[in-house]
């Protein structure tokens, strides 16, 4: 057992990957450069010493590299691609959402695509271009698995079932819960470590996790966003609320048992997410809520998510931007605050409780 | 034509797989204006010695990427025609199991990635096959095929760039058909040839006539030669002309039409044909055999394919994922 950050879980997990399988290497840019910083946040610091000839330093060509590594996927080799800043990818794209989602759809199943790519994402003080949460982007690709890891432990035991996987697998990273240091520790990060096991541990995708548990609302949110709202939970509690957080931890497979084991509960939830609120993961999850759980729900389903533009610079301007643990707050009593009346009656008649909804004033 | 000492079955061998894709590329064309073919296509006839002569000089475990065009390099590449004839008409027989059609034609099995349709976009692919050859110490070789228009794309410099600065085993074969759709490759170049775009790669980039297959024969197995034995990549433009539309109808009205009587003139198959009549002993019922031989081949790959069931509705939903959502 051993306490780490995300930053030293991945390179540890990165590490034992390349140890264990040979066909396992590591592509992107300013990852292997002796006196560098091991990528943006220094997740592969030091992996150049001990697998030479494995760690592909490129140009800055996200397309190209993003497509070399599927090239060398189709071969049977087992890449592990990175941009700095997850936004980059939107250079890559057509590699990522023509090539590697759609390979092995469009060979009739003849081929396979194991690839594992890795992209920091949050609103962290660099303005609009270095700080959206790309998950959002590509949740409605087919052909991509995407996770989410809010802890060091999930880091792990996320990236060494993405090295593991036959598919192709993107793991959104958030720079504030890296634990990054020295000259690339990010102000305002949010401690995400773990006790890590010495056991060769995996975290399967499609699982998710209750945080918290509680009996009056269902919170729903990955990344820093999860780690808000466990705080937003702990407030609440205080007020009387009793907020339940789940961590979906992959969006793709989405673990729907999890969350309607959770609804059936609560019969509320509030979706939470760091990205614009239009057409976002909550927006997803809401609309399969509505379809699916409909006669679980005593309220609407909220979002708590940015506003419908770029990420701004200015610091009074961001903290506006991100959801905070204020927001989450009032989300969650306006929510709850709708229903008290059910809430009343709830222990002493639970089938007039559930029988609609009390309008909005 | 280049004088060598190639044997007779060799030189038949170019000149059937030549005719191959002619005439199936024919037959395709009918059965698609005949109505009788579901989809699109993009066709190569006049581009058949490029893609002969190219695969000609690779093994069988060579790998090529191809491009929105990809009939030809499947079939110089030995993807046998039923299993394109089948993928054309959508049946679970074909080479991607009805999943890909026209524009993404290919089998891993014969070392053809399946075609990459969005232009450049499989460049970067044979790039990383190099790649894996190399980390692996294979004496293998990549082969990207892209169009002239491809050479315009970001990602294919990206790629041109990474092969160059690591020596990677691949060989980027341009087929300058002297159109991208119907813009005119002058039109959007100041090169006059394109493989001068490989000397800011410090690469070299060779210019041969792409419809002489011994003369590509010979620059590809040069080209090939220098990437498997670990020189790095080459960039090859091969000169073509496209003599049938871009896509399915297309009447190519913006090719001149004394350009264009001028490329049926001198075709690269009549004109193979001629120099081995001439200078090689072939006879003319040799070549006649030749072509029936391919017809029928093509034929039974006609009816292959029309005997083959289609797919049931919901296999849409499969093959996406290696282990299911």
């Amino acid at each position: 057992m051993k306490r780490m950050s995300i930053v030293e879980a991945l390179r540890e997990g990165i590490a034992q990957e390349m140890r264990r399988d040979e066909r396992v290497f590591c592509i992107g840019e300013d990852i292997a450069i002796p006196g560098g910083w091991g990528g943006a946040f220094t997740v592969t610091l030091g992996l150049e010493k001990e697998f030479a000839g494995r760690m592909w330093n490129t140009p800055i060509s996200e397309a190209g590299s993003f497509g070399v590594a599927c090239g060398a996927a189709l071969m049977g080799m087992r890449p592990i691609a990175d941009v700095q800043y997850s936004d980059f990818l939107f250079c890559a794209m057509d590699q990522v959402a023509s090539n590697i989602a759609k390979l092995r759809y469009m060979s009739g199943g003849k081929l396979t695509v194991p690839i594992t790519m890795r992209a920091p994402v949050g609103v962290t003080g660099r303005g609009s271009q270095h700080a959206q949460n790309m998950e959002t982007f590509f949740l409605p690709l087919p052909g991509v698995k995407i996770v989410c890891p809010a802890t060091a432990y999930d880091a792990l035991g996320l990236l060494r079932t993405a090295v593991r996987s036959d598919d192709p697998v993107m793991i959104f990273e958030h720079k504030l819960l890296y634990g990054s240091k020295g000259a690339r520790a990010e102000s305002g990060a949010v401690d995400a470590s773990s006790d890590i096991p010495d056991e060769d541990y995996t975290v399967p995708l499609g699982k998710a996790l209750v945080r918290r548990e509680g009996r009056d609302v269902t919170i729903i949110a990955t990344l820093l966003m999860m780690h808000r709202s466990l705080q937003a939970a702990e407030l609440l509690e205080k007020e009387g609320i009793s907020v339940e957080v789940i961590d979906p931890r992959s969006l793709v497979p989405f673990d729907w048992q999890t969350v309607q084991t959770s609804v059936a509960k609560t019969h509320r939830v509030v979706i939470v997410e760091e990205s614009p609120k239009r057409s976002g993961v909550g927006a997803e999850i809401a609309a399969t809520l509505a379809e699916d759980m409909f006669d679980l729900l005593q309220a609407p389903v909220r979002r708590v998510a940015a506003p419908n533009t770029p990420a701004p610079f200015s610091p009074p301007m961001e903290s506006f931007y991100i959801p905070s643990v204020d927001g989450i707050i009032s989300a969650v009593r306006e929510t709850v605050g709708e229903c008290r009346e059910e809430i009343a009656y709830q222990g002493k008649d639970k089938k007039h409780a559930r029988s609609g909804y009390t309008k909005r004033s | 034509m280049s004088d060598n000492k190639l044997s007779k079955e060799f030189l038949l061998t170019l000149y059937r797989r030549m005719v191959l894709i002619r005439r199936f590329e024919e037959r395709v064309k009918f059965l698609f204006l005949e109505g009788a073919m579901p989809g699109t296509i993009h066709q190569c006839q006049g581009q058949e010695a490029s893609a002969v002569g190219v695969c000609a000089a690779l093994q069988p475990d060579d790998v090529i990427t191809s491009t929105h065009r990809p009939h030809g390099h499947c079939i110089a590449k030995g993807l046998p025609v039923k299993d394109m004839m089948a993928e054309l008409f959508g049946k679970t027989t074909g080479c991607c199991k009805g999943k890909g059609g026209s524009m993404h034609m290919g089998d891993i099995t014969k070392g053809i990635i399946p075609a990459i349709a969005i232009v450049g976009g499989g460049v970067p692919l044979a790039a990383g096959a190099a790649m894996a050859f190399q980390m692996r110490s294979q004496k293998r070789v990549a082969v990207a095929f892209m169009g002239d228009g491809a050479t315009n794309e970001g990602v294919v410099y990206e790629t041109l760039n990474m092969a160059s600065i690591w020596n990677l085993p691949v060989v980027f074969v341009v087929e300058n058909n002297l159109y991208g759709a119907s813009t005119p490759v002058a039109m959007v170049n100041r090169c006059g040839n394109l493989s001068e775009k490989a000397k800011i790669f410090c690469i070299p980039g060779v210019t041969v006539d792409g419809n002489d297959p011994l003369a590509v024969f010979e620059a590809a197995g040069e080209a090939i030669r220098r990437a498997r034995n670990g020189e790095g990549p080459t960039l090859l433009e091969l000169m073509t002309y496209r003599i049938t539309g871009h896509s399915r109808r297309d009447p190519a009205l913006y090719q001149p039409k004394d350009e264009r009587d001028h490329a049926k003139a001198v075709e690269p198959i009549g004109r193979f044909g001629g120099y081995l009549t001439e200078q090689n002993g072939v006879s003319e019922e040799e070549l006649r055999a030749i072509q029936s031989d391919v017809d029928r081949e093509i034929e039974e790959a006609l009816q292959f394919a029309q005997n083959s069931p289609l797919p049931k509705p919901e296999d849409a939903l499969e093959d996406l994922f290696v282990e299911a959502l």
